[in-house]
């Protein structure tokens, strides 16, 4: 039982970043812009998230400012500096007419690079990892109480922080933002058929900077949600999770419900993965401890290359996508 | 109160290289039905996209009820109330219905849409108009005729009175063109002015009040239609006197050429046939036409009988030969020769120049090419006999690239190539798309040229005027099947126009409440 609340809690801590990222992403795509740089942008806001609560850190201990609100802190500076990124990608990509694949390529490299480079500036040269504060997490003493119960104390503070509840309102304003307000609208129909857009007033190019930016800003909370699931720091990687997250947008066929719910399969899988030795009916391949040491981690990955093989066929993706938007193109 | 709703006065605009309006003109009253007319790149969409605030004119001024206006936007052009059908509709196909018609202006609260009042507003409006829509259903599920009515209905739901249609025509049945006109006449009574874009002169003489020509971005004139005729808008328009009626000599049927077997060819979208069960032969000195409306299998049909896709049943056989099955080179030796329907797709290679464009069919004959280097002088003399033959104008001759080239030269260029290949068989699909009058007249005598020299030749038509002059047999075709068979002479517009839409069917008899076609689009 006890196993089940550590899989249940830990998938929600490994579902928030899949689903912040792929919903950034989904912005982004729905408004006619291949967010390829979805990895990088994690970093970005992985990176400058945990350096704010490195500089906070003394201030937390020294109990000058309280653990929460500096996480809050973070939290925004991480969306924040996604944004600043991904201007890069909204300025190659609308005004320069770049190609979106190759522009997001680019910063998907430049992100490491540059966070490596940033870390060793910040910490000396050789110091990789940005370790993360044990205040960042939401304890029992946060709230001043105690669970007695060894399973809901498992299942509520043995992974929580603040950004898994900031992605709950996140989300549902998304959906709101997406579904339910004139610029939803608009910006899904940019991504669709932009000369309709425009030929009914609405500004092509102002609508896809702000898809970009939202998944800049998306994609940098992610980040910095990611790198405090994983739980060992920043190392100048989230492991791939930007191209998951991907992935998880186009098995969600570009809309946030469907997201919502692919982001908590894979985020499941990879927990599997994680916890397989520990849980009961798991096969363990007595003799071959090598198979499940590998086979379990890759789960996920191999999950989701075998469902996009299978919903691919299915899956519709913004029509304009992609496509530079071209005033004189009819 | 000026006597003109809107006046352009002397719009000059210019794109690198060409004028596409010289000081041109044009004055609409209230309540008219005023039609722009000209050939293809003449400057008539230019000039309504400078009004609609796509384009911004260099010179000239635009007036609004006797008042200067600018428009930089479509958004000051829908403020002064004008509104505009464009020829490509501007609908987001995911999007229902209504959410195509407010977008832009929605009716909301602090940016939260309120649809249940737009909804009023478009019931309202489309009973007003009898303009049936179902404001939920899916653009991309609804017949274009219903697309149509949605643009419309954009425009009726803006509270816009200058209304622009810009070749509204062109993708609606005989019936639906009947309703359009009715709807244009019912807006010109409640004082909407209408501006319509045409090439399609019967329908000019059918619904207009007057209408302005233009020629090469400058304006010829505006006429008065109860004054005119066909022919004086037509020589008008091309600036020469142009041949409305095809002329055919007597017909000399040969042997059967192809012969087409139950073909049935499967849907790339859904699970239903594309085409199915399709029978017919044509002969030596024949030209059968293929009719229909956009979608209903034709396209996949020519692309299972020319061997771009493949078919599910079904035999075709080329002079006697099966080629069911064979290669297209294999059917293009045997005789059989394509002018596709879609020429930058399957017509041309557009980043090629022109000589190795029109020795597509050839180059691996011994003529052209010696153990595998092309010939290159033997290709030019080629390509250059090819070009005075037919005609074929360009900015630089054999080496220039086809994308450069009008449409109408790069349509001369694949005539060029496949008639010169002497076929047995032409298949001709829409050869006139997107053509003006002076070079429709051209594709039409090569047409009727190929059939009087003997050579079967299977047209495959959109345009009701070419369905009814240039062949000697027309088969209808309405969701994959084909529905009759016509002698040209002996059937009127409106009754093919029935069939067309599935009303009527000479094979078996047709259900109550007849089904708007399933939209097939090109495999894009």
């Amino acid at each position: 039982m006890i196993v089940l609340a550590d899989v249940i809690s830990a998938t929600i801590v490994f579902a928030v970043p899949l689903l912040l990222v792929a919903m950034g992403g989904m912005f982004s795509e729905r408004s006619g812009i291949i967010n390829i740089a979805l990895e990088g942008i994690m970093i970005i806001g992985a990176l400058m998230g945990c350096l704010m609560m490195r500089w906070l850190d003394a201030a937390v201990v020294a109990g000058q400012l309280g653990a929460q609100l500096a996480m809050l802190i973070a939290t925004l500076f991480a969306g924040v500096c996604g944004i600043v990124f991904s201007v890069l990608l909204a300025f190659a990509s609308i005004n320069l007419k770049a190609d979106q694949t190759i522009g997001g390529t680019a910063l998907n490299m430049l992100a490491p690079a540059l966070a490596i480079v940033l870390t060793w500036v910040v910490q000396g040269q050789g110091q990789t990892t940005i370790l993360i504060p044990t205040w960042s997490r939401i304890t029992q003493e946060t709230f001043g109480i105690t669970v007695a119960n060894p399973f809901l104390q498992n299942l509520l503070f043995k992974n929580s922080y603040l950004t898994t509840f900031i992605t709950v309102l996140l989300f549902i304003a998304g959906v709101i933002l997406l579904y339910k307000t004139k610029f939803g609208l608009r910006l899904m129909a940019c991504g669709e058929h932009p000369q309709a857009a425009a030929s009914v007033g609405i500004n092509v190019f102002k609508m896809r900077w702000a898809g970009v930016m939202i998944s800049g800003f998306l994609g940098g909370i992610g980040g910095l949600a990611f790198t405090l699931a994983a739980g060992s720091g920043f190392q100048s990687s989230v492991a791939g999770y930007g191209f998951l997250a991907l992935a998880v947008m186009i098995f969600g066929n570009w809309k946030p419900w469907s997201i919502l719910g692919a982001s908590l399969f894979f985020a499941l899988f990879k927990v599997i993965g994680a916890y397989a030795s520990s849980i009961p009916f798991m096969p363990q391949f007595k003799g071959l401890e090598g198979v499940s040491t590998y086979l379990y981690p890759m789960l996920p990955y191999i999950i989701t290359m075998i469902l996009l093989i299978l919903t691919s066929k299915k899956s519709r993706a913004p029509k304009a996508e992609g496509i530079p938007y071209d005033k004189g193109m009819r | 109160m000026s006597e003109y709703v809107i006046e352009m006065l002397n719009i000059t605009k210019e794109f690198p290289g060409i004028k596409a309006n010289d000081n041109i003109t044009l004055q609409l009253k209230r309540g008219e039905v005023h039609a722009l007319l000209g050939e293809n790149g003449a400057g008539k969409s230019t000039l309504m996209s400078v009004l609609f605030g796509l384009y911004q004119a260099e010179q000239g001024t635009i007036k609004k009820d006797g008042q200067v206006v600018q428009i930089n936007n479509p958004n000051d052009a829908n403020a002064l109330h004008i509104g505009m059908v464009h020829q490509h509709f501007k609908l987001v196909e995911i999007f229902s219905v209504l959410d195509n018609i407010i977008l832009g202006a929605e009716p909301n609260k602090m940016g939260f849409l309120q649809k249940a009042e737009a909804r009023k507003k478009v019931v309202a409006l489309s009973e007003k108009y009898g303009l049936q829509v179902d404001p939920d259903a899916k653009i991309e599920d609804i017949s274009v005729g219903m697309q149509q009515r949605v643009e419309i209905l954009k425009m009726l739901y803006r509270d816009n009175d200058i209304l622009i249609f810009d070749e509204p025509t062109a993708v609606l049945t005989p019936q639906e063109i009947d309703e359009l006109m009715e709807i244009m006449r019912n807006f010109t009574k409640e004082g909407k002015s209408i501006l319509f874009i045409t090439h399609k002169l019967n329908e000019i003489m059918a619904v207009a009040d007057r209408c302005t020509v233009l020629r090469k971005g400058k304006c010829i004139g505006t006429v008065e239609i109860k004054n005119t005729t066909k022919e004086e808008l037509s020589r008008m328009m091309v600036g020469r006197t142009v041949q409305l009626e095809v002329e055919k000599g007597a017909q000399n049927l040969g042997d059967v050429v192809l012969d087409v077997k139950g073909v049935t060819v499967p849907s790339k979208l859904h699970s239903n046939n594309a085409v199915k069960d399709v029978s017919f032969q044509v002969r030596a000195g024949e030209i059968v036409c293929l009719a229909g409306i956009e979608g209903n299998g034709q396209t996949q049909f020519v692309y299972a009988l020319t061997g771009l896709d493949k078919m599910s049943a079904g035999s075709i056989s080329l002079c006697g030969h099966d080629i069911t099955k064979a290669k297209i080179r294999d059917r293009s030796k045997l005789g059989m020769s394509h002018i596709p329907e879609d020429r930058h797709k399957h017509g041309l290679v557009l980043d090629f120049s022109l000589e190795e464009n029109l020795v597509l069919q050839r180059y691996w004959q011994p003529e052209f090419q010696k153990s595998g280097f092309i010939r290159s002088q033997e290709v030019r003399k080629y390509a250059e006999k090819l070009i005075q033959q037919y005609d074929i104008r360009s900015g630089q001759g054999p080496i220039t690239a086809a994308r450069a080239m009008s449409g109408g030269n790069q349509q001369k260029a694949i005539i060029a190539r496949e008639i010169d290949k002497n076929p047995e068989l032409l298949v001709a699909v829409q050869p006139t798309r997107g053509l003006d009058v002076g070079a429709i007249e051209n594709v039409h005598k090569q047409l009727v040229a190929q059939r009087d020299a003997g050579k079967a030749v299977l047209l495959v038509s959109l345009e009701l005027e070419e369905v009814m002059s240039v062949p000697d047999r027309i088969l209808v075709m309405y969701e994959g099947e084909i529905v009759g068979e016509f002698d040209p002479k002996h059937v009127t517009v409106e009754e093919l126009g029935l069939y067309m839409a599935g009303a009527k069917n000479m094979y078996r008899e047709v259900g109550v409440g007849t089904q708007v076609p399933e939209k097939e689009g090109n495999e894009a």
